[in-house]
């Protein structure tokens, strides 16, 4: 049986790689803040308090570009509405824990820890402590994205866009899900999910994240009845 | 009023996060939706990738010769066979920048 600290470890190492993309990610974000013309201060409040990267920089942009607060706040609840899925999928594995520790954790909870700790919960059903691993995969993430906003604030855009390290982020993600590309059933939702995103990618309030991933869950419906 | 802003869109963004986990019942869900849910990060993910691909800054389709397109499917490729996310993200990495800085 793991000690709590080694599954917390365990966390940090499963994470750790994607960390290739969050960093220079971090960076970007603090120096375009900056750059909208926000201050050190309020462009580093939104990591902390919304704490979701691709939300905060729409969020900051909308906001910059004279779009009204309730358009922007709208924004970012449908960018992050993603998170519902992933606590759907969680809660059968968190369900044990204390209401405290759930809302606790619930603070750490984003794209890249959801996965690699989705894939360990799956593997280690019957071991104690498990929420550990998100904990350890989360807290990674959150230092990493507070340190890496920063610097982005006080040293600018470091990360040479020539560079194209924006790519890292599909990267990573190709990375998180390359194991389901062996079954076709995930498959054809990958492709029906990805294409319906591409499709619907300017629809207002950046809500391709939202209607894609239910046109994929959708089609994953119909796959499930179909096999029966 | 930006304060204001960050603050109820930090709300906003934390109950999506706290929603599910704390004030859901496990027994809610039943077998099938359980079974379904199995494919979120399937849904999710690719809804990330393909528009990060396939799409430029202005959201128009890229050219079929734009070096992202090469550098995923080279990830794709890599990460099929080696099952290693490092070898994976590096592997699309570089050839991505092998085309942009080298050809």
């Amino acid at each position: 049986m793991l000690s709590k600290f080694q599954i917390f470890k365990i966390g940090f190492f499963d994470v750790a790689p994607h960390l290739l993309s969050v960093i220079p990610f971090g960076i970007i974000f603090g120096a375009i803040g900056i750059e909208l013309g926000f201050d050190p201060i309020m462009t580093y409040a939104t990591s902390l308090i919304i704490f979701g990267g691709a939300s905060q920089i729409v969020f900051l942009q909308l906001l910059s570009g004279g779009a009204s607060s309730l358009i922007a706040i709208t924004s970012v609840g449908v960018i992050n509405s993603r998170h519902l899925l992933y606590g759907a999928v969680l809660s059968e594995y968190l369900n044990k824990l204390s209401t405290i520790k759930k809302v606790f954790i619930s603070y750490f909870i984003v794209d890249q820890g959801f996965a690699v700790s989705n894939i360990y919960f799956k593997k280690n059903k019957e071991q104690n402590f498990n929420h550990y691993h998100l904990l350890g995969s989360g807290i990674t993430l959150w230092l990493c994205w507070q340190i890496s906003t920063i610097i982005g604030i006080y040293l600018g855009s470091i990360v040479p866009e020539s560079l194209g390290l924006k790519f890292a982020i599909p990267l990573t993600f190709i990375a998180i899900i390359i194991n389901e590309l062996r079954k076709l059933d995930h498959l054809i939702v990958m492709i029906v999910s990805g294409l319906a995103a591409t499709f619907f990618y300017n629809a207002p309030f950046k809500s391709y994240i939202l209607i894609s991933p239910l046109i994929g869950l959708f089609a994953a419906y119909l796959i499930f009845k179909f096999k029966r | 009023m930006t304060w204001t802003s960050i603050f109820i869109a930090g709300f906003i963004t934390y109950l999506t996060r706290m929603g599910m986990i704390t004030l859901i019942d496990k027994d809610i869900f039943n077998e099938n939706f359980r079974k379904i849910l199995n494919y979120v990060p399937s849904v999710v993910f690719p809804s990330i990738i393909f528009p990060g691909v396939l799409l430029d800054d202005n959201g128009t389709l890229v050219a079929i010769t734009d070096p992202k397109i090469y550098g995923a499917l080279t990830a794709i490729f890599v990460g099929y066979f080696s099952r290693n996310v490092i070898l994976t993200i590096l592997s699309g990495l570089s050839s991505y920048w092998f085309l942009i800085f080298v050809i």
